[in-house]
């Protein structure tokens, strides 16, 4: 790997520094992820005159397939050292999903398979912890929903950092198993994701320890736009009409609209008019509510009670950038319940053969709810951004699949069941009855 | 016993290095009362917590660990002797 101490590299010529998004102050880069004039977050923000001449999408496609393909928009000053094949997932056309939902032109943008924790999550996660390395940092952390948790642990593993992962008690066996198995030292708080994350605050303030997702959030947030880049360049080196991404934070579907902007910055793609929706479940649904009852500042959720506990944020740092930027790109956002989260996992996963989690669910379900509510029209191209993998929320569809028959190794009986039932059909609703 | 208001560490340079102020219960019954208090005793903390009268946007107040958002009366909510009021800058999340 590396040889040089990545904490004496000189700072890259592509970054410019920090700014704030509420004021525009510029801040130098540094762990410190908030404004000290209004405590408005920082985003990191780069030269692009010079990033322009540097690149081209000869450049980019002569690089091996993976996020760092894209390192001129990355806010590193050096090589990345953690996370080094994170990225390069594929983009499906997902016609027979497309059928069944009402949308004549799909993608599906499918992170479940993203290496190595199966979520997007090692997207922001490369970034933050070759980042923290730059700082010097030792011990790393997270509050997290669960997939931040799993790749904090697998990475910070494979960097020989220490982390500590702070989960909320109740969350799913396989993500606490895939958490503790990288040897994190997991601890589980009683209390929602919001209290897990406040606690944090408190122990970044207090220990200087990088947590990646308060402190390093804005190297952090960065890596997700690597998602945006690769569905432009697999399109062709365009933007779709339409982007379909699941919130939690809100950051995500933000980056991907950010990342579609610099390759336009860059002279790379045309300008894009894409429009932005936000998918969230209606047990926690902060950023949609805030949407449709055209709110700017979201009303926190106390109490999360979602099977989608992947996206139970009740307050979500990212909520009034999110909003915003559904609005303003002619976007909408929805929530869908339990029942149609696990009805569009099982459709998602017999029409493409792609099993999601939860918060594939949760954006599927709200693809088909804003086709049939005429706010997705099914000429328009549209890309779903599938964000997790299903073996890691299993319990939570266990109960609407069929149990398989049961026979005895005997020729007649297979025949039988072919006579007197056909094998268990799964009921998904038809497009748009 | 008194009624505790602390000031997290980004704020306490402007609060002369201070980490926490008490009131009695007469100084303030509310938390927004207990607010103005702060920012009489610390008036450097003015600027940094509001804007135009407001709380700024990402300055969240905590009551006994409860966010004040989700309380009867939000800022208004009624202090009572023994109270720990937190102010913890919405820095991070998912
Ligand atoms: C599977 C999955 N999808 C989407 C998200 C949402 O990302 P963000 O918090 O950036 O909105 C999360 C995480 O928080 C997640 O775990
Ligand atoms: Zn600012």
């Amino acid at each position: 790997m590396v040889s040089v101490n990545p904490a004496s590299i000189p700072q890259s010529p592509l970054v410019a520094g920090m700014k704030c998004r509420v004021c525009g102050k510029q801040w130098p880069v540094s762990t410190t992820n908030f404004c000290e004039d209004d405590f408005g977050p920082l985003e990191v923000d780069y030269h692009y005159d010079r990033i322009k001449p540097l690149v081209s999408r000869q450049l980019f496609e002569s690089r091996p397939n993976n996020m760092w393909r894209w390192k001129e928009f990355l806010p590193l000053n050096g090589e990345p050292t953690v996370g080094l094949h994170v990225g390069g997932t594929p983009l499906v056309k997902a016609d027979r999903l497309g059928k069944a939902i009402g949308i004549e032109n799909l993608w599906v943008k499918n992170d479940a398979v993203n290496f190595p924790t199966l979520s997007f999550k090692d997207r922001v996660v490369a970034v933050a912890l070759s980042k923290a390395r730059e700082f010097g940092l030792e011990t790393v952390g997270c509050a997290s929903t669960g997939n931040l948790a799993n790749s904090v642990a697998a990475n910070a593993a494979a960097a020989g950092l220490k982390s500590y992962i702070l989960v909320p008690s109740d969350l799913e066996r396989a993500k606490v198993l895939g958490t503790s198995v990288y040897g994190a030292n997991v601890i589980s708080v009683r209390g929602t994701y919001d209290e897990v994350n406040r606690l944090c605050t408190q122990i970044a303030f207090h220990h200087g320890w990088g947590f990646v997702n308060i402190n390093l959030r804005p190297f952090y947030a960065e890596g997700s736009k690597t998602m945006g880049y690769e569905i432009a360049q697999q399109l062709g080196w365009r933007t779709p009409r339409n982007v379909v991404s699941p919130m939690a934070g809100g950051a995500l579907i933000g980056k991907i609209s950010k990342g579609f902007n610099e390759l336009a910055a860059a002279g790379l793609i045309d300008a894009p008019r894409t429009s932005f929706f936000g998918a969230q479940a209606t047990g926690c649904n902060p950023i949609s509510g805030s949407v449709k009852e055209n709110r700017e500042r979201h009303k926190p959720v106390r109490k999360p009670d979602t099977i989608c506990k992947s996206l139970a944020i009740g307050d979500p740092a990212d909520g009034f950038f999110a909003a915003k930027l559904i609005r303003e790109s002619g976007g909408w956002a929805e929530d869908v319940s339990d029942d149609e989260i696990r009805e569009c996992m099982a459709l998602l996963a017999g029409t493409e053969g792609i099993f999601a989690e939860t918060a594939g669910g949760v954006t599927v379900a709200v693809a088909r709810k804003l086709v049939r509510q005429g706010k997705i029209r099914p000429g328009e191209e549209t890309v779903l951004c599938i964000t997790g993998n299903g073996l890691k929320t299993q319990d939570s569809v266990a109960e609407i699949l069929p149990a398989p028959a049961v026979i005895n190794p005997q020729l007649p009986e297979f025949q039988a069941l072919l006579v007197n039932g056909a094998p268990p059909v799964r009921k998904a609703e038809p497009a748009m009855a | 016993m008194a009624i505790t208001v602390n000031i997290p560490p980004p704020l306490r340079p402007y609060a002369e290095g201070t980490d926490k102020i008490s009131l009695s219960p007469a100084d303030a019954t509310t938390v927004a009362g207990a607010l103005k208090v702060l920012v009489t005793r610390h008036p450097g903390l003015n600027d940094r917590m509001y804007t135009n009268g407001q709380l700024r946007p990402f300055v969240n107040v905590y009551l006994n660990n409860e966010d004040v958002r989700f309380l009867d009366g939000e800022f208004d909510a009624p202090l009572k002797d023994g109270d720990d009021v937190a102010i913890i800058p919405a820095v991070g999340g998912g």
